[in-house]
C-alpha cells in the first residue's frame, strides 16, 4: 500500500476545489440529475405534509377518543399506519433519492446518464406508495409493524425501488478518479441493504408466511434494519459530505470513519430482535440483539468524535449556515438517540419502556430528531445549486428550524417522561389500569402540541420550497446566499 | 476501500450474517414446532411422546372467530393492544391477570398471521377470552366497542359505534341487541335498540377465542 498516505489524504475531503474545470464538471452533473431530483424533492415535501395530517390525526384520538370516530376509515390504527408509511417510503425514501443519489453521483463525478428513466422509476415509486397508502385506509392494512402496505402495492414498490436504487450503484461503478469518499460507502450499503431486508420481509411475513414467531423475528430483524441500515447510513453519508463541504475543513479522521462504517454495519444488523425482550421467543435470541445494541455504541461515539472534531471551533460560522444548523441538530440527536436506544435494549429498562409511548418517543426521536433534520439540512444545500437561486426568505427557514427543533424535542420529552412513569405503573399491579389511560394524559396531549409546532414547521418548508420553485423575479435576482444571522454575516 | 467488488462484498457479508444469525438460525430452531399434548409421557424406551387421549394444544384457528380476526387485523387493534405474556415477575403481566403463564412460541404456531404487538395502550389480549367468557363476556364486548365509556369510564378506546346499527324495535325486538342499560348517557334513544352488525359478531368470538388456558411442555401452567 505505496499510496495508503495519499489515500487517507484525499478520502478525508469531498471532491471540492476553486478549479473552475472541476466546478464546471460537477455543474454538469447537477444538470444531469436535476429533473429527477427536483421530482423527488417536491414529491417528499408533499408526503411530509401528507404524513404530518395523518400524524395530528392519530395523535389527538388518542386523548379525545371520540375525534374522527365516526367511520372505520380513519381507526386509529389506519392512522398510525397512513403516517408511518407516508413518512417512511413517502418523505423518507423520496428525499433520500432526491439528495443522496446526488451527492453520489458528485462524490463520484459521475454524470447520471438517462435522468429522464429515473424520473419515471420514480413515478411508479410515487404511484406503489400512493396505491398503498390508499389501501391501508381503505381497509387492506396487513397490521404487521412497518409492512402495513397491501400485497396488491409492494411489488411496484420493490420494482420501482430497485429501478431507483441502481442508479446509485451505476455511479459509483462508473466512478472517476480514485477518491472513494466514506459517504459513499454508506450509500452503497444502504442502496443494498434496503431492498434485501423489504423482500426477504416480505416474502417470510406476507406471501409465505412462515410458522408463528418466526414472523415477528423476521418483522424486527427488518423493521429496525430499515432505520438502522437505511435511514441512518443514507443520513450519515449526507452529514459526511456536507459538514466538510459547508465549513471547508477536511473530515477529523480518515480510521474513525472506516471503524464508524463498519462497525455499524456489524453490529445494527443483529439489534432488531431487542424489539421482543420478554416475548415469546428464545432468550439466546435476544441477547444477542442485546450485546448487539450496546456494542452500537462504538460506530455511535466514533461518528460523534468524528463530526464534532470536524466543527469544533466553526460552530458560529455553522449556525449561520441553514446546512449546517439542521445538520449539526441532527448529529448531536444521533448520539443522543443511539446511547438511548442501547440503554432500552437493557433487559431491566426494556421491562419499563416496553409497550409504552416511551418507545414512540424513541422512534420519533430518530427518525425526524436525527434523519429527517440531516436530509433538511440537505435539501437546503442542495436546491440553490440545482435552480441556480437562493433560497427566499431566512425568516421562513428559520421557521422551519425552531418548529422542527422545538417540536420534536417537546414531542420526545412528553413521551419519554410520560412513557416511563406510564411503564412504572403498569409493572406494579396494585394502580388500576385506567388510572394508568388517565396519567399518561396530560402527555399525549403535549404530543398534540409538538405536533402543530411540527405542522408549522413543515408548512414554512413547503412554502420556502414552492416559492423558490416557482420563483417570482425578486427571487431570481437575488445574489447572496441566504444566511440565517445577516447582521453577524456584515460584522464578518 | 476502493474497489467495489471488495466493498460489496463486505456489505453483502454483513447482512448476510445477521440474516443467518437471527432469522435463518430461528427457522431451524423453533420455525416447524407441533401440536403438542399438555404434558409428555415416557415410553417403554424412555422416549418423551405425546399423551394418548388428551386433546392437542394450541387450537388450530378457524370459523367465525378467524372471520373475527380479519375484522381485527383490518381495524388496526394492533397497534394498540399486545398479545402476549411476559414472564412472571418479568413486568407484572402475570400478577395484573393478563395471562396465567408466560406465552411460549409454540402458542402461535397455528396462526397464519401473529400479532404479538409491541404497544399497550390497551391491556394485552392474549387471555382475553379467559378473562371475559361466554354470554356475559360477549355482551361486555359488544357494549364496550360500542362505546367504551359504557364499561371502562376513562378509557381512551375509540367507539367502534359504526360496527352497530341503531335501529328502530319492531316487534320483539332484535335478539341480538346490546343490552346498553336505559339510563346509560350511551344508551339509544327510546324505541331504538343497538344490533351488531356481522362484523362486530365476528370479532367479538374472535376476542372470545382468545384463550391461553393450557398447559404446554415447556410451559406448565403453575398454580
Amino acid at each position: 500500500m505505496s499510496n495508503s498516505s495519499d489515500t487517507s489524504k484525499t478520502s478525508v475531503e469531498p471532491y471540492s476545489t476553486n478549479d473552475p474545470s472541476i466546478r464546471a464538471e460537477l455543474s454538469e452533473i447537477d444538470r444531469s440529475i436535476r429533473s429527477a431530483s427536483i421530482f423527488f424533492t417536491t414529491s417528499a415535501i408533499l408526503w411530509l405534509l401528507i404524513g404530518t395530517a395523518f400524524a395530528l390525526i392519530a395523535a389527538i384520538k388518542l386523548h379525545e377518543p371520540g375525534f374522527a370516530a365516526g367511520s372505520e376509515y380513519s381507526t386509529f390504527g389506519r392512522m398510525r399506519a397512513a403516517h408511518l408509511n407516508s413518512m417512511s417510503l413517502g418523505f423518507g425514501n423520496n428525499i433520500i433519492f432526491g439528495v443522496c443519489l446526488w451527492i453520489m453521483a458528485r462524490l463520484c463525478r459521475s454524470p447520471i446518464r438517462h435522468g429522464g428513466l429515473l424520473l419515471i422509476a420514480g413515478a411508479f415509486w410515487n404511484l406503489g406508495v400512493s396505491i398503498g397508502i390508499a389501501g391501508i385506509v381503505k381497509g387492506d392494512i396487513t397490521s404487521v409493524e412497518w409492512l402495513e402496505i397491501p400485497r396488491y402495492a409492494t411489488p411496484l414498490l420493490a420494482i420501482s425501488y430497485i429501478l431507483v436504487g441502481v442508479w446509485g450503484v451505476m455511479a459509483f461503478r462508473f466512478r472517476k478518479g480514485e477518491h472513494v469518499y466514506v459517504s459513499q460507502w454508506y450509500f452503497l450499503g444502504a442502496l443494498f441493504w434496503f431492498p434485501w431486508l423489504y423482500v426477504i420481509a416480505q416474502i417470510m411475513i406476507i406471501w409465505a408466511p412462515a410458522q408463528g414467531v418466526i414472523q415477528s423475528v423476521a418483522n424486527w430483524w427488518f423493521a429496525h434494519n430499515v432505520l438502522g441500515l437505511w435511514l441512518t447510513p443514507m443520513a450519515l453519508g449526507t452529514a459526511y459530505y456536507l459538514i466538510p463541504k459547508v465549513l471547508g475543513r477536511p473530515i477529523y479522521s480518515y480510521y474513525l470513519s472506516v471503524l464508524g462504517f463498519w462497525s455499524l454495519a456489524l453490529f445494527y444488523n443483529w439489534a432488531g430482535v431487542h424489539h421482543l425482550i420478554g416475548g415469546p421467543v428464545p432468550v439466546w435470541l435476544l441477547s444477542a440483539g442485546i450485546v448487539a445494541s450496546v456494542m452500537m455504541v462504538i460506530p455511535v461515539v466514533v461518528v460523534a468524535i468524528n463530526h464534532h472534531m470536524t466543527v469544533v471551533g466553526l460552530h458560529r460560522e455553522g449556525w449561520r449556515s441553514p446546512t449546517i444548523r439542521f445538520v449539526v441538530f441532527g448529529a448531536i440527536n444521533y448520539t443522543a438517540v443511539s446511547l438511548i436506544g442501547s440503554a432500552m435494549a437493557l433487559r431491566n429498562v426494556n421491562e419499563v419502556t416496553h409497550f409504552t409511548h416511551f418507545t414512540v418517543g424513541h422512534a420519533h426521536h430518530g427518525a425526524y430528531g436525527f434523519f429527517a433534520m440531516i436530509l433538511y439540512g440537505g435539501v437546503y444545500y442542495m436546491m440553490p445549486r440545482m435552480l441556480q437561486r437562493e433560497w427566499p426568505s431566512a425568516s421562513l427557514i428559520k421557521i422551519h428550524f425552531w418548529g422542527s427543533a422545538l417540536g420534536i424535542l417537546l414531542m420526545v420529552f412528553s413521551l419519554q417522561i410520560g412513557g416511563w412513569m406510564q411503564g412504572l405503573q403498569m409493572n406494579n399491579p396494585e394502580i388500576a389500569f385506567l388510572d394508568i389511560v388517565q396519567n399518561t394524559m396530560p402527555w399525549l396531549k403535549a404530543r398534540s402540541v409538538s405536533g402543530f409546532l411540527l405542522l408549522v414547521a413543515h408548512i414554512a418548508f413547503a412554502v420556502n420550497f414552492f416559492w423558490m420553485l416557482f420563483a417570482a423575479g425578486s427571487v431570481k435576482a437575488k445574489q447572496t446566499p441566504t444566511l440565517l444571522n445577516p447582521k453577524e454575516e456584515g460584522v464578518a | 476501500m476502493k474497489s467495489l467488488p471488495l466493498l460489496f462484498l463486505g456489505i453483502f457479508f454483513m447482512l448476510a450474517f445477521s440474516f443467518t444469525g437471527i432469522v435463518l438460525t430461528s427457522h431451524v430452531q423453533f420455525g416447524s414446532l407441533e401440536q403438542t399434548t399438555e404434558t409428555l409421557e415416557a415410553d417403554d424406551n424412555g422416549n418423551f411422546v405425546l399423551v394418548e387421549g388428551e386433546p392437542l394444544y394450541p387450537l388450530l384457528e378457524g370459523g367465525l372467530a378467524l372471520q373475527g380476526k380479519e375484522v381485527y387485523i383490518q381495524m388496526g387493534c394492533v397497534y394498540c393492544h399486545s398479545q402476549q405474556t411476559r414472564r412472571q415477575s418479568f413486568g407484572a403481566d402475570v400478577d395484573r391477570g393478563w395471562g396465567v403463564r408466560a406465552t411460549v412460541p409454540r402458542d402461535y404456531i397455528s396462526q397464519s398471521r401473529v400479532l404479538l404487538g409491541t404497544m399497550r395502550t390497551g391491556p394485552d389480549l392474549v387471555n382475553v377470552g379467559g378473562r371475559l367468557q361466554g354470554d356475559g363476556g360477549r355482551e361486555w364486548h359488544h357494549k364496550h366497542l360500542y362505546n367504551p365509556q359504557i364499561t371502562s369510564k376513562g378509557s381512551n378506546m375509540a367507539p367502534f359505534s359504526f360496527l352497530y346499527n341503531v335501529q328502530p324495535i319492531e316487534g320483539e325486538g332484535s335478539k341480538d341487541a346490546v343490552a346498553i342499560p336505559s339510563d346509560s348517557p350511551y344508551a339509544p334513544p327510546a324505541g331504538f335498540e343497538v344490533v351488531p352488525t356481522r362484523k362486530a359478531k365476528a370479532l367479538v368470538e374472535y376476542l372470545l377465542s382468545l384463550k391461553i388456558n393450557y398447559s404446554l411442555p415447556e410451559a406448565p401452567i403453575l398454580d
